[in-house]
């Protein structure tokens, strides 16, 4: 009888059994292996020699005390809208609306500061603020939420159509306060009176930093030791199982996306009355994007995500740097930013999966 | 008074991007691929399409043939590319499909916005801006009775030949999907990958093959819009979010090709229609308000499909999931 001699040269199994620390070793050297090719890209780009091109990086990111400070304040702004997606990611709700649901809560802060100028103390204005910014993107949470809730509307897609039309939103309220007039643009928001800007604590950069410490402690202790937290991994295991048990998965849902936003929301307030005082429609700029990513690679862990945020951040600025250097266009730091988000996705595979090559004597073995 | 000689055409011209960027997601999504990664595809197979022809143009030579064969060459191979990228890590090392689909996107719209803006300066070459008329021209040629024929010449004819390219694609796309072997086939990859597996179909050349072409179609809708709607003149960021309106409308025309490509027209109406739409000085900022109407139908018509909860009328079943064979 004819066997069939034809057998794969290896196949791939799935391992659960790898210690944190290896994991994490594989995770280093795919790191490691993406800023050589990063570097090399560089050089060919550029010309320059690659070392030198890491030293432009560092440079980039902490290069004088101002640049340090502003990348800590991007690393807290980003850090704080991975936080806010993470609640969502860790129930397998695709929240891919961070975007729109920081635009709405910065929409909500400006509008405060543009309507309420002048009309109520500035510390009232402030609370409002706070209140109505963290209201608007619970509400752009919700929204998708409730859809999916009550009629398992693909979240992925709804939370995407979202972010298109705060986006709108955020244009059409640009034209309604363009100021000066015909200037196509907000500008900067009560620039004599203050009314409405966070205020300061040590220096203008600090506050950011501050409100994503807080927000890091109290994520880690709800997700980790909260009923909620609990409920919201059991659900995004198994549905099913969390009906079993009784747990009301639609409530958890909502619940969890209001938070999501409201966190999001956060970050829009950040961005509008602390850092920016006024509004565009890219003031997000990509971030509710890139915060999947940062928020996906540290494994849904608020600490991790420290770190994942701050490679990112420390990416872009330096790749920013060397764009000015060498005048090239600043999309560059996005080429780098795919290029390591790659190799970092790319090297789950060897702490997931197990690839085993079918010797020859396996072979023999089974004859 | 509402012209729809004018309209209409300018609508397509929108639309076109749209429909080779739906027609390339449906099937990627048939075979259980949820790539998000199409608005950066299609940056990435306009860009290329532009390098070609900068530098056939740069070279001085001016053969009409070639000046369509390179960039669309080009842009074929690019978007080629970034299929294969996504494949090898979803499919090969089974990442997550959202995640790389995101980081895809990043890359790709770097990458066009990139060499945009620097490949001037790389190149050395001794031009302000690029303007790659001669290629876009050719690009753009309408048919020849176009100008005889009047309203009608101007409605259905005036195009260049990729639009009708889409139109064909899209058709020929939905036939194959819905009438043929491979479709079935297609098919049942995306809805039970397993069931497929142990039926003996090969998995996992399905979803290369589906993503990868899907990927070279998207990429034309790029190209089509730099050459032919944007008269082959590349400025960064104008391609706009178009990417996920064509992912939009791929929910939207409930994973139809055929449906798509008076959708993607629509849309394309849709997206143009604050133009036409007479709001006087007072009242600029309405504007704003008719160029979200594509996301809110879009999200509308997502919540029905999902309320009425026809089988017909759903995703794909294993839609943006891993398929892992040894997986119970």
């Amino acid at each position: 009888m004819k066997t069939n001699n034809k057998e794969p040269l290896f196949h791939v199994v799935r391992r659960d059994d790898m210690s944190r620390k290896k994991a994490w070793t594989i995770r280093g050297i795919a790191l490691v292996a993406a800023l050589i090719v990063c570097a090399l890209i560089t050089t060919a780009l550029t010309g320059d020699n690659p070392l030198s091109v890491y030293a432009t990086i560092v440079s980039g990111a902490f290069g004088s005390n101002r640049k340090t400070w502003v990348t800590f304040q991007n690393l807290s702004v980003l850090l704080i809208i991975s936080l806010a997606l993470t609640p969502a990611f860790r129930m397998k709700f695709w929240n891919c609306g961070g975007e729109g649901q920081v635009l709405i809560g910065g929409l909500a802060s400006a509008a405060t500061m543009i309507l309420l100028d002048g009309k109520l103390p500035n510390v009232l204005v402030i609370i409002i603020m706070i209140t109505s910014s963290i209201l608007a993107g619970a509400i752009w949470g919700l929204i998708p939420a409730l859809f999916k809730a009550i009629w398992n509307t693909n979240e992925t897609l709804s939370t995407l159509m979202m972010n298109y039309i705060a986006t709108q939103l955020v244009a059409f309220y640009t034209v309604v306060w363009e100021n000066p007039k015909g200037s196509g643009k907000i500008g900067i928001i009560n620039q004599n009176s203050c009314v409405g800007w966070l205020p300061e604590i040590g220096n203008k950069y600090f506050l950011s930093v501050l409100v994503a410490i807080v927000i890091t402690v109290i994520l880690y202790i709800y997700l980790y030791y909260g009923k909620h937290g609990y409920e919201v991994c059991v659900v995004g295991e198994s549905e099913r199982t969390a009906r079993y048990v009784g747990i009301k998965v639609e409530k958890v849902i909502i619940r969890t996306m209001v938070l999501s936003g409201a966190l999001c929301g956060v970050a829009g307030l950040l961005l509008v009355g602390g850092i920016n005082h006024t509004i565009t429609t890219t003031i997000a700029g990509g971030q509710g994007f890139t915060a999947i990513m940062v928020a996906w690679l540290a494994k849904f862990n608020p600490i991790t995500m420290i770190f994942t945020s701050f490679l990112i951040i420390f990416l872009d600025r330096g790749a920013g740097e060397i764009a000015t250097v060498f005048e090239l266009n600043k999309s560059f730091s996005d080429i780098i930013t795919g290029i390591i988000l790659f190799f970092i996705i790319g090297c789950e595979f060897f702490i997931s999966y197990k690839v085993v090559f079918n010797s020859k004597n396996a072979k023999e073995e089974r004859k | 008074m509402f012209d729809l000689v004018t309209f209409i055409p300018r609508a397509v011209g929108q639309g076109i991007p749209l429909l080779f960027g739906s027609t390339g997601e449906i099937l990627t999504e048939k075979s259980g691929n949820l790539n998000l990664g199409i608005p950066g595809v299609m940056y990435v197979g306009g860009i290329c399409g532009v390098i070609g022809a900068f530098f056939y143009e740069q070279s001085g030579s001016n053969i009409p043939a070639l000046s369509i064969m390179i960039p669309l060459l080009c842009s074929l191979v690019g978007s080629l590319l970034m299929g294969l990228i996504f494949c090898f890590l979803t499919v090969s090392l089974r990442a997550n499909q959202n995640v790389t689909g995101l980081a895809m996107t990043t890359f790709g719209v770097g990458v066009g916005n990139f060499f945009g803006g620097s490949l001037i300066k790389i190149s050395g070459a001794d031009v302000p801006s690029i303007a790659l008329s001669a290629t876009s021209a050719v690009f753009s040629k309408k048919l020849p009775f176009a100008g005889k024929c009047g309203w009608f010449g101007e409605i259905f004819l005036s195009y260049g030949f990729l639009a009708y390219l889409a139109i064909i694609i899209a058709l020929v796309a939905a036939y194959i999907i819905k009438h043929t072997r491979v479709g079935l086939h297609l098919r049942a990859v995306g809805e039970d990958p397993a069931t497929a597996d142990a039926a003996g179909i090969n998995v996992i050349a399905y979803k290369y093959f589906a993503t990868c072409i899907g990927c070279m179609i998207a990429g034309l809708g790029g190209l089509y819009y730099v050459m032919d709607y944007a008269c082959g003149v590349w400025s960064n960021d104008a391609f706009g979010d178009r990417g996920w309106l064509a992912i939009a409308l791929v929910i939207f025309t409930i994973w139809r090709p055929n449906v798509s490509v008076l959708a993607s027209i629509m849309f394309g109406g849709l997206y143009i229609l604050y133009m036409y739409i007479p709001t006087g000085m007072e009242h600029m900022e309405i504007k704003e308000l008719y160029k979200m109407l594509p996301y809110v139908v879009t999200l509308i018509v997502l919540v029905i499909t999902s309320m009425r909860n026809k089988r017909e009328n759903q995703p794909p079943e294993s839609l943006g999931q891993a398929y892992f064979r040894e997986a119970r």
